[in-house]
This record gives structure tokens, C-alpha cells and sequence, in this order.
């Protein structure tokens, strides 16, 4: 017995030149926020951008970015809507407000349901938001996306890092790409964490301070964009442009 | 799921199996849906009738419906789902993403939502039947 979905989820991805997952093994690190204003910052650039939340216990780049009334539309499939120049997608327009919770084997279930019905455009990039951990998601979105990359993202803590070994050497075993580490909520001139990037061979792209404006720009991405997070995360954004030309 | 991308996606599994098995006209693809999915079979089949390609051309698709059967983890109380206790827009959410259910559905028993889906989640190609490129 063959589970059809599997098979359609190369075509549905083939207009994609970029497939950038947002990741980290532990949660709390900003990985939501920093997917959320890459997609938006690559968008303020002219690229068409796609963002799919996969943390589907518990979504939040919706919140991020202010999105509420909107629905996908039924088109021999699932068109995402655009929202702030990107199309958006998310498990949030079926869950809603209520708590979705998912065994492993559903979250698998689930990520093939919406990998195969999702019809994206013709994008530059598609950012995904992962759930933290190395888990479920990440194992299935290494073997169901053709290409995918991944950007790590950790904070200084060495708590944090350790889990950037981890998935950083999962990776690799796996060979898939990664595009860089990504210091989020710095509040020193500490260069460890960048030093350690570069030990494990990974590129090192960017140190984001701690940034208290962050948390009231949540909901306006006219706010979100002018905080020094965002700038930060534009220059990120300006290396992933260059990194793979097209 | 939707009628549409499944029937593509069941189009495309098939169109795989064919040439790995080397059949130059497929005769029977048998389909397992589970309830859970909610397929509307009258549009599944249409949707199938229009995306098929050439070596599809006579091919006949037969669907077959599995009840979905739920089992409590909590308490170990089974139950079958039904799609009629549902408000519309509840059972639409279940349609397009089926591990919704795990949002709306609680165990009639015990009030749980840690339930497993003991049958009727999931779409599979049960069987495919053609005529190899040798058998003339």
C-alpha cells in the first residue's frame, strides 16, 4: 500500500528556488520571530516570499505579524492568502484560538496533509518556522522537501548551543545544507558563540542584541521592521540573497 | 483532504507504480480513503476523470470508505467518529487537515483529547492493475 500524498509533494514544491527552514533544538530562542521578519524583510526586498508555520502545537508567527480574518482559498487545492507581501500559511486557519494537541506521528501526518494540498506561487524563498527539538518535523522535512536548507538559530547560552551541535551534526550526517547560525538576544561583546559556529564549519551570519522594542511590535510589522531586530535580521536576509544567486 | 489534490496525488502515485512496474495501460487503481478525510467520492472520481493521462485512459477507480475508529488513550473507550455531530466549519478544518480532529473531537467518555486513530485516517493505494509493455 502506497500513501499517495508523498508523491505530489515534489510538484507542489517545484516553483520554490529556496527552501529555508528556521530551526533550533531548543525552544524559546526566537526561531518564530526570526523567521517571521526573514520572510518579511525578504519580502520588503521584491522577493516573493512564502512562510509556513510548521510549529503546530504551538503557531505563533501569525501573532507575529498581525494576521487574523483571513483563510486560505480552495483552488483544486489550498492557496494560501498574501499577507504583508507573503504567502502565508499555517495550521492557525483550521485550529484557531483552541490548542491542537499532537503525537508524533500527527504532527508527520499532519506536515504530509499540508505539504500536498498547499498550492504555493512561483517563490524566491519559502521560510519555514520550525517547532524547537529535533524531532518529528525536522526528520520529516528532510525526507519530504527536495533541497531544503536550514538556518540555526541560538541564543549565547551554551545551553542553547549544545543543541546547535546536535542538530548541526544531524545535519550533516544527513548531508543537508545549512545556511548559518544565528546569535538572537546577545547582551554582551562575547564572541564564543561565534567562535564555536565557525569550530563546527558552519557560517556565522549574524548577532542579534536584546532588543526590548521587539515585544511591543508584536502584531505590527510596520513597528517590527524598524527595530534594530529587524535590521539585524534584514543583513541576514542581504547574505541569503548573495549566498545562491539565481 | 481535498477532493483535487488528492486525485492529483493519487494520479501521480499511480503514474510512478506504472513505470516502475513497467505497465504501458493501467487497468484498476483501488483507493482506501478513511472517513476522517471526508472525500466527497462524487467529486474525487471527477477530478480523477479529468487529470488522467493517456495510459489512465480506461482505467477504473474503485473507492472504498474505511470507518474511522477512535480508541481514548486515557480511558481505552472506543468510539466511531461521525461527522454529523460536528458544526460545519469543524468538519471542514477536519477535511482539509484531519489531525484537527485532535483539536475539536474529545474522548465521549472521559472528556480526553489523547485519542489514536485506530482505522479510516489516510488515503492508500490499495492496488494497481495493467497491462505489462510485454504482454503486448
Amino acid at each position: 500500500m502506497v500513501d499517495p500524498r508523498v508523491s505530489i509533494i515534489d510538484e507542489r514544491m517545484r516553483g520554490i528556488d529556496r527552501i529555508i527552514a528556521v530551526s533550533s533544538g531548543k525552544g524559546g530562542v526566537g526561531k518564530s520571530l526570526v523567521a517571521a521578519t526573514l520572510a518579511l524583510t525578504l519580502a520588503k526586498k521584491g522577493f516573493n516570499v512564502g512562510l509556513f508555520d510548521l510549529d503546530f502545537t504551538s503557531p505563533s508567527t501569525h501573532i507575529i505579524l498581525g494576521i487574523e480574518g483571513v483563510q486560505p482559498k480552495e483552488d483544486k487545492g489550498i492557496v494560501p492568502p498574501m499577507v504583508h507581501g507573503i504567502e502565508y500559511m499555517s495550521i492557525v486557519y483550521y485550529s484557531h484560538e483552541h490548542v491542537s494537541p499532537l503525537r508524533g506521528a500527527d504532527v508527520s501526518n499532519a506536515l504530509i496533509e499540508l505539504l500536498s494540498i498547499t498550492k504555493w506561487g512561483k517563490l524566491d524563498f519559502l521560510v519555514i518556522d520550525m517547532p524547537p527539538g529535533i524531532g518529528d518535523a525536522t526528520l520529516d522535512v528532510v525526507r519530504l522537501i527536495r533541497n531544503i536548507e536550514f538556518l540555526i538559530v541560538t541564543t549565547p547560552s551554551q545551553l542553547a548551543f549544545e543543541t546547535v551541535r546536535k542538530l548541526a551534526s544531524l545535519l550533516k550526517e544527513l548531508k543537508i545544507a545549512v545556511v548559518g547560525v544565528v546569535e538572537n538576544m546577545k547582551m554582551n561583546n562575547s564572541k564564543i558563540i561565534r567562535q564555536q559556529t565557525i569550530e563546527l564549519g558552519l557560517e556565522f551570519l549574524e548577532e542579534i542584541p536584546y532588543d526590548l522594542k521587539v515585544e511591543e511590535a508584536i502584531g505590527n510589522t510596520n513597528k517590527l521592521l524598524y527595530t534594530t531586530f529587524a535590521k539585524k535580521v534584514e543583513n541576514i536576509s542581504n547574505l541569503l540573497k548573495s549566498s545562491k544567486p539565481k | 483532504m481535498h477532493e483535487w489534490a488528492l486525485a492529483e496525488a493519487v494520479i501521480s502515485a499511480a503514474s510512478e507504480i506504472a513505470r516502475k512496474e513497467d505497465l504501458k495501460e493501467v487497468r484498476e487503481v483501488t483507493i482506501k480513503v478513511g472517513e476522517l478525510q471526508q472525500i466527497e467520492v462524487d467529486i474525487l472520481e471527477f477530478a480523477l476523470s479529468q487529470l488522467k493521462p493517456a495510459k489512465f485512459k480506461n482505467t477504473k477507480f474503485s473507492i472504498e470508505l474505511a470507518k474511522a475508529e477512535l480508541k481514548c488513550r486515557a480511558c481505552g473507550y472506543k468510539w466511531f467518529f461521525e461527522k454529523e455531530k460536528l458544526d460545519a466549519n469543524t468538519a471542514e478544518a477536519i477535511h482539509f487537515v484531519p489531525e484537527i480532529a485532535h483539536t475539536y473531537i474529545k474522548c465521549p467518555k472521559c472528556g480526553s483529547p489523547d485519542f489514536e486513530i485506530l482505522q479510516g485516517r489516510g488515503v492508500w493505494l490499495e492496488s494497481i492493475k495493467g497491462v505489462k509493455q510485454e504482454d503486448g
